[in-house]
């Protein structure tokens, strides 16, 4: 990258704070295609002047995927020591790459000792649009592309935001087009609940290919995600229906970057 | 006299004999956990408002939102009818509320056009089940009991509502010929159409009225019973059931408070815990699952929206959530029938996880809240799904083997899969 990512270990050995923490997550941390979204948040976070800071190697699981499959104590676990780090850091507002991380931290961590203003990279992205902070300009443009949008279930039907994603589509004057279960209605991609980590059980069909027969309905050129998980789950139907040369997975950060030339 | 008396014991023993079991009910759902669903009052209120009386959730799907507002409303305001039923049929008058006048004849006007609407959306409920053989209304489940539960309360609603019609038809007869206490009384716009059907002797059409109104008061009594043991129950606990509903963000999971403590003196030793009730993590059994959750499952009427959603049951997984508080209703009211026949101690060696529920049910949930969503009362299928696991995970460290290897690196790596914490940050000096 072109520039240093800063760690909050280094801001505070300098004696500064950061306006935002941004919780990168084990897949945005791990996973290549995921990377490419977090260097992109970050290419973003530097283009609008934000001051920003990661926890980088201190960064830990939030626990989330241990929770879901029914392992509260090692969630537990994870929270806590998530929190002292945190807290130690006098963390004030977070935004997570992520929507499971989003919700962990936003809803499951004030119990434990956590609380934060928690955003999600989307809502992030609008709150720049809505600022003026940041446009679609001086990059590849999706003027009258057909984008179609997979809401993730923890970020729309576990926290009820459908509008912030979609908000940062409008600005790049593409064509957006729902697909049939769309928003409240919106169908899992196949990854949450820990199923993530484990094969599915036996069935007629996988889910995330019932997903991209949907997606796919709707003749889009590109389909918008705003998950790691459904990023995974997504490019994997897309491959399977040998469909990667016509339609793209992208995360909304990595579109952003795209339509600012970052 | 006779007829009063009769109809005060019919009363009574029908009244006595559901308070019975409507305790019962209540005394299962108590054999659940504790859990504070008392805050927010208003919040609560509103919700109940907008879901239960105001059926906000079921315009998803109109045709049957449509169809079920008349059956709704006709049962809300018919009830005003059976209020009369009553009185009369106490004090011996006849249709006593004649006194309101116009009024009168506006709301008997009024009951006649809902119960003809009642009447045409319970046949076209019996086709959707039984012609069109829905989707929504098939499912492994779906076995005989609960689809001739379905049928039954179709045909009596069909049925109370054909007495009432004829009732009433053969009443405005008997008041056009003059006889006896038949004062002219009522507006009948819908039953005068019947007038072609009626016998053409008094006492022909006396019989036939005073057998609609017995038939009629006597269906209800007996439809009322019929309630605790049929998925018809959802008519009066959908309002209890939205008001104590979750009212924190669907992808909030509880943190168990046991495991806190735990957690707390794992990582502080001077820390001494509060004291808790002590017991098991997660749920085995349905005793131990809340007592929102219990009452989920005598508010649960089988329709099916959540299992149409759910993603592992649309791609032919076993998981069905409308199973999941099926079993869950079963299970208790099993539990409550052996507390009633062997005392409170009695275990009969079964539990709710694998005598009802399978693993692999349990573990093809993606925890989506498609389900939660999806129904009509606000039921949460996925807190029993997540008490499962939780007890499969935590009690007995049964959970699929890949899951096991996934919380290894999360203990080990601190992420899900098998890398080197120490490489955590590499992401940032790549391009």
């Amino acid at each position: 990258m072109e520039f240093k990512v800063p760690t909050m270990a280094e801001l505070m050995a300098a004696g500064e704070e950061p306006e935002i923490l941004f919780w990168v997550g084990c897949a945005g941390s791990y996973d290549e295609r995921a990377q490419k979204i977090t260097r992109d948040i970050c290419k973003i976070l530097h283009h609008v002047g934000m001051k920003y800071a990661v926890l980088g190697t201190e960064e830990s699981c939030t626990g989330d995927p241990a929770k879901r499959a029914g392992n509260e104590f090692l969630f537990q676990m994870q929270a806590m020591t998530n929190i002292e780090v945190l807290n130690a850091y006098n963390i004030k507002k977070i935004v997570t790459g992520c929507p499971h991380c989003f919700n962990t931290i936003k809803n499951e961590y004030p119990g434990l000792g956590g609380t934060y203003e928690v955003i999600h990279h989307t809502q992030l992205i609008q709150d720049l649009i809505n600022d003026g902070k940041l446009k679609a300009e001086g990059g590849e443009s999706f003027k009258g592309k057909k984008i179609t949008y997979h809401d993730p279930c923890y970020l729309g039907r576990g926290n009820g935001i459908y509008e912030a994603p979609r908000k940062a589509l409008e600005v790049l004057d593409a064509q957006l087009v729902e697909m049939k279960r769309c928003k409240s209605n919106g169908l899992c991609c196949g990854a949450g609940g820990a199923q993530m980590f484990k094969e599915p059980e036996k069935g007629k069909k996988d889910v995330n290919v019932e997903r991209i027969d949907e997606a796919l309905e709707t003749n889009p050129q590109v389909i918008a995600a705003g998950c790691p998980f459904c990023m995974t789950m997504l490019s994997d139907g897309i491959k399977l229906k040998d469909k990667e040369q016509e339609v793209k997975v992208l995360d909304i950060a990595e579109i952003t970057a795209r339509a600012n030339g970052l | 006299m006779v007829a009063q008396i009769l109809f005060l014991i019919f009363t009574l023993a029908a009244i006595a004999l559901f308070t019975i079991n409507f305790r019962k009910i209540i005394r299962n759902i108590r054999l659940g956990k504790t859990v504070d669903r008392n805050d927010q009052p208003q919040k609560r209120l509103l919700t109940m408002i907008k879901v239960a009386f105001g059926q906000s959730k079921m315009v998803v799907r109109p045709i049957p939102a449509f169809l079920h507002f008349f059956v709704y409303v006709g049962f809300v305001i018919i009830n005003i009818e059976v209020l009369e039923i009553m009185i009369d049929g106490l004090f011996g008058t006849h249709r006593v509320f004649n006194g309101l006048g116009g009024l009168y004849n506006f709301l008997i006007g009024s009951f006649e056009v809902l119960a003809l609407t009642v009447l045409l959306s319970c046949v076209v409920f019996l086709i959707r089940r039984n012609v069109l053989k829905l989707k929504r209304f098939r499912g492994t489940e779906m076995t005989a009991w609960p689809k001739s539960d379905a049928n039954y309360i179709l045909i009596v609603e069909i049925l109370l509502m054909s007495a009432f019609l004829l009732m009433n038809a053969a009443d405005g007869k008997l008041q056009t010929l003059g006889v006896g206490h038949y004062v002219t009384a009522g507006a009948f716009p819908v039953s005068q159409f019947l007038n072609g059907l009626l016998p053409s002797s008094e006492s022909a059409l006396i019989m036939l009225e005073r057998g609609c109104w017995w038939f009629h008061i006597l269906g209800i009594l007996a439809f009322l019973n019929y309630l605790p043991y049929s998925k018809h129950f959802h008519i009066l606990f959908a309002f209890p059931n939205t008001y104590f509903s979750n009212l924190e963000p669907k992808g909030e999971f509880t943190n168990m408070p046991s495991v806190t403590n735990e957690v707390k003196a794992m990582l502080d030793p001077s820390f001494v815990p509060a004291e808790t009730e002590p017991g098991k993590f997660g749920a085995k059994d349905v005793t131990d699952l809340t007592w929102v959750n219990l009452m989920n499952a005598y508010t649960c009427t089988e329709c099916g929206r959540c299992t149409s959603v759910c993603p592992a049951n649309i791609t032919g997984k076993l998981l069905s959530p409308r199973k999941i508080m099926m079993d869950t209703r079963d299970r208790i009211t099993e539990v409550g029938k052996n507390i009633d026949k062997y005392g409170s101690e009695h275990q009969d060696g079964k539990s709710l996880l694998d005598d009802y529920i399978t693993r692999e049910e349990i573990w093809a949930c993606t925890s989506c809240n498609a389900c939660v969503e999806a129904c009509p009362v606000n039921i949460d299928p996925l807190q029993i799904i997540m008490e499962l696991r939780r007890f499969a995970v935590m009690e007995e460290s049964q959970a699929p083997a890949s899951i096991n290897a996934m919380m290894g690196n999360i203990e080990n790596n601190q992420a899900p899969w098998k890398y080197s914490p120490a490489d955590r940050f590499n992401w940032a000096e790549g391009n």
